[in-house]
This record gives structure tokens, sequence and C-alpha cells, in this order.
């Protein structure tokens, strides 16, 4: 049991790892605005959910787990909300999506 | 575990740094912001790797702090810095 | 491995420095900036300061960005600044003042490696007992060393008067919001805000925690509410205002006056009380200072339009 909860630890805080590198691959390689934010915010809120989660499976403590649940879910709404504000200002001001 | 831990911490600072490019190249000023969401975000998974990897638990609290006050930055650029040509017709918020 | 992540992060922080004070635009700078504020959090948790950290957080990379880009919001829009080539002369003389300045840093770092042992951490903890609140930063802030986080306040206090002395301050209209989310989002994290600034308050009294980030994080709290289309009277000229502002000083400076005419000496709690005393002025302390950074705010969101 306590090998399974190690194992799917490491794993998530692995993947946490990949999608965190994915998302700057995409802020850097990417051509314009709304496809960097495209990259960006949907990768790393999921990369910082799958770090949480794999801390959390170790904590040990409720305390810590239901703080860690508190910043994910904060760092969600937040980036969400910023994401659709930065998009939506870039299109009022007449910035065009990239075509190719 | 722990070592494994400061690893990834120095792995997503790493990866944080290369992030900064975008904040030096731009070329437009949303493009600067996003790297700073990117830094943001990557700061709160280094602090939580850190307080475990160091035994700390008030690095969580930093880390709330950042991910409570992260969305601050984006918000007075959005409404006070990005120069507006003027709203478009029509739906006007609030 | 811990010396690559701390060197890693210390050259981060040059060349971020460097570029805030050499960025081709001040928004490039205001963004290094807070980039900057964000690493130097980082460095103070490598330097096992969490205090500093927490505080560095809410006001350098937080409240400070706000009051940056607000401000850059009112100044017209900047042309690019061309690389130009300097002369050579400049380039001597900037050598030279580079040579100047370098001299006192030397003496500095001479004298910290002549230090002994390392800092008053000891002794701090082994008077703990006498400062009746289990958090060592809280003791020496509120303690130890009370009078000069009084005169912080009060330093605090002048700024804002000093703002306020340069003219009416009114919240400028806000600008077409693109996203109906915002005032969503507002809704749903002002609360939110005033939790973590109680439990930051709270957590001072046994560890990182305390006065200036609860403010700090009230502050953000009221400043993402007015960005949402909040509406909130203009701070000078208003007593409800002066009053939430003036709180935190005054009740600092009754306790410190207060305990005389009790027959202790200045700034000397009476041990029965000295915990409870400490919490009122952590409380209306932390109070004050979110209300002064808004105030501030206030002030950078100045209509210049209506001057001349």
């Amino acid at each position: 049991m306590n090998l399974f909860i190690d194992g799917a630890s490491l794993m998530l805080l692995v993947l946490g790892l990949l999608f965190f590198l994915s998302g700057t691959i995409g802020l850097l390689r990417f051509p314009d605005v709304f496809t960097r934010l495209h990259a960006l915010s949907k990768t790393d809120t999921l990369a910082l959910g799958f770090i949480s989660a794999s801390l959390a499976l170790q904590s040990g403590s409720l305390l810590l787990t239901l703080k860690l649940l508190l910043i994910t879910l904060l760092v969600m709404v937040a980036g969400a909300t910023s994401s659709s504000l930065i998009a939506g200002a870039a299109i009022a001001r007449g910035v065009r999506p990239w075509q190719r | 575990m722990t070592d494994l831990y400061f690893y990834a911490a120095l792995f997503l600072l790493a990866n944080m740094l290369v992030g900064l490019a975008r904040a030096l190249r731009g070329p437009t000023m949303p493009d600067r912001m996003l790297s700073g969401e990117l830094m943001g975000t990557t700061a709160v998974a280094v602090l939580l790797l850190l307080s475990v990897a160091t035994d700390t638990e008030a690095l969580i609290d930093v880390a709330l702090i950042f991910a409570l006050l992260s969305v601050l930055a984006v918000v007075t650029f959005v409404r006070r810095t990005w120069p507006e040509p003027g709203p478009p017709r029509g739906r006007r918020w609030p | 491995m811990a010396l690559v992540f701390d060197a890693l992060l210390a050259l981060a922080m040059l060349w971020l420095a460097w570029q805030g004070v050499h960025a081709q635009t001040l928004f490039q700078a205001v963004v290094s900036f807070m980039l900057f504020g964000l690493l130097i959090a980082l460095a103070w948790v490598r330097l096992d300061a969490t205090d500093i950290a927490l505080a560095e957080a809410a006001l350098g990379s937080g409240v400070t960005g706000a009051l940056l880009f607000a401000a850059l919001g009112q100044l017209p829009p900047e042309p690019i600044r061309a690389r130009r080539r300097t002369r050579w002369h400049r380039r001597l003389l900037a050598l030279a003042w580079g040579l100047v300045l370098l001299a006192p840093i030397a003496l500095l770092l001479y004298g910290v490696l002549q230090l002994e042992g390392r800092g008053l951490g000891a002794e701090v903890n082994a008077s703990l007992s006498q400062a009746n609140i289990g958090s060592p930063v809280t003791a020496v802030l509120l303690n130890f060393r009370a009078i000069d986080t009084l005169l912080e306040l009060v330093v605090m206090l002048s700024a804002v008067v000093v703002v306020w002395s340069l003219g009416a301050t009114a919240p400028s209209p806000l600008p077409w919001l693109p996203a109906p989310s915002l005032p969503a989002l507002t809704r749903l994290l002002f609360p939110v805000f005033l939790l973590t600034a109680g439990y930051l308050l709270w957590r001072g009294e046994h560890g990182p925690g305390g006065a200036f980030p609860a403010g700090a994080v009230l502050a953000a709290g009221f400043v993402l509410a007015i960005l949402s289309g909040a509406r909130a009277p203009a701070p000078d000229g208003h007593t409800g205002w002066r009053l939430l502002i003036c709180l935190g000083p005054l009740a600092f400076a009754m306790v410190a006056g207060g305990v005389l005419l009790a027959g202790y000496v200045y700034f000397e709690y009476p041990p029965r009380v000295a915990g409870l005393l400490m919490i009122g002025i952590e409380i209306a302390a932390g109070i004050s200072i979110g209300f002064m950074l808004t105030a501030l705010f206030f002030a950078a969101e100045r209509d210049h339009s209506s001057q001349v």
C-alpha cells in the first residue's frame, strides 16, 4: 500500500514537471499572444494541480492537504480569470489572432 | 524522497528562468505579462516543493500569498496600463 | 546541489536587476522589477527568513506591482528609447563612479566578514520568555524594538499625508471591462483576502506572519475591489478614512504612553497583559497598514486630465 502511494506520488510529480516544461516551451515557441496564453495558463494550472496532488498524498496531515487544495483552487480561479481578461482586452484593442 | 523534491524544485527554477526570455523579448506588453504569470505559478510550485524538502511548513503560507496576489498584477495591467483605444460599440461592463 | 539552486537564483536576480535599470521602456522596467521582487522572496526563503519572504511576497510582488502599473497608466504613452552609443568620456565617468561606489560596499563586506557568530538569534531566543509572545520576530518587532516599529508606522503615515498634500485624489473613470468574470472573481476572492489577512495576524503570534503582510493582503483585496468597479469614498478629507489610517500609530502610542500612567517605563508592557496589548497593537497596525496602502493606490489613481 505504501509502495503504491509512493509510486502514485512520484508519477504525479513527474507529470507536473513535464506539464510545466510544456507550458514554457509553448510560451517561447508559439507565434502570438493568444496561442501563448492557451499554451501557458492551462498547462501550468494543471501542472500545479499535479504537484499539489503529489505532495498531498505524502503530507499525512489534514490541514496541510486542505491548504494545498486551497492554493490549487486559487491558482485555477485566478489563472482562468486573468487569461480571459488578457484575451478579451487584446481583442478589444484590435490584436488580430495569428493565422497561417 | 526529500532529495527528489529538491531536484524537482531546481528543475522548476531553471524552467522559470528559461520562461523569462519571453519577458525580455516581448514583443508586446501582454507577452511580458504572460511571462510574469508563468513565474508566479512556478514560484508557487517551487515553494510547495521546498516546503516539503526542507520541512518548513510556513513556506506553504508564502505560496498561499503568491497564489492569492498573482491576479492583482494582471488586473491592474489590463485595467490601467494597457493603452486603450476606447470601448467597442455595444455592451458595456459593468 | 543547494549551491546550484542558490547560484542560479542569484544570477537571475542580478540579470533582472540589470534589466530593470537598462530596459528600453518604463513598462519593461516595471515588469523586470516585479519579477525581481518575486525572486527576492524566493531568496529570503533560501536564507531561512520566512517572515521577510512573506512580507516581500505580499508587498513587493503584489501591492507594489499594482501601484507601479496604476502609476504607469497615468503617464503619456512613451516612445521606445533608441539605444544610442554613449560617448567614451561618459563611459569613463560611469566607470569612475562605479569604482567610488564599490569602495563602501567592499568596506561593508569586510565588516560583515569580521562579525563573530550568526546574528542575534540566540540572544532573542534566550530572552523570549520575557517578551510574553511566542514568535521571536514578533517579540523583536513589538517588544524589544517597539519604538522602531512605531516610527515605521509613522513614516508610512507621513507618506500618505505627503501624497494627500499633492492634490485631491479622485478615482478616475474605469475603462471598459473586457471580461464579465472579473467582478465575479472579486466577489469570490474578497472574503478569502479578508480571511488570509486575519490568518496572518493570528499566525504572527507564534510563527511567520504579522501586521505588515496582513495589511498588504488587506490592501490587495481593496485594490482588487476598486479595480472591479466597487465604489468607495475618496480617502482624503474623509473622517472615516482618517480614523482608520491613524488607528495603528494611535493605538501604539497610546499603549506606550498609557503604561507610563500605570507606573511603568515607556514601552514596558505590564507582564500580566503584555500578550493582550501586543495582539491589540498588531490588529490595529494591520488594519491601518491596509488602509494606508489603499490610500496610496487611490493617489496613483488621480485623474490628471482635470488638472492643467
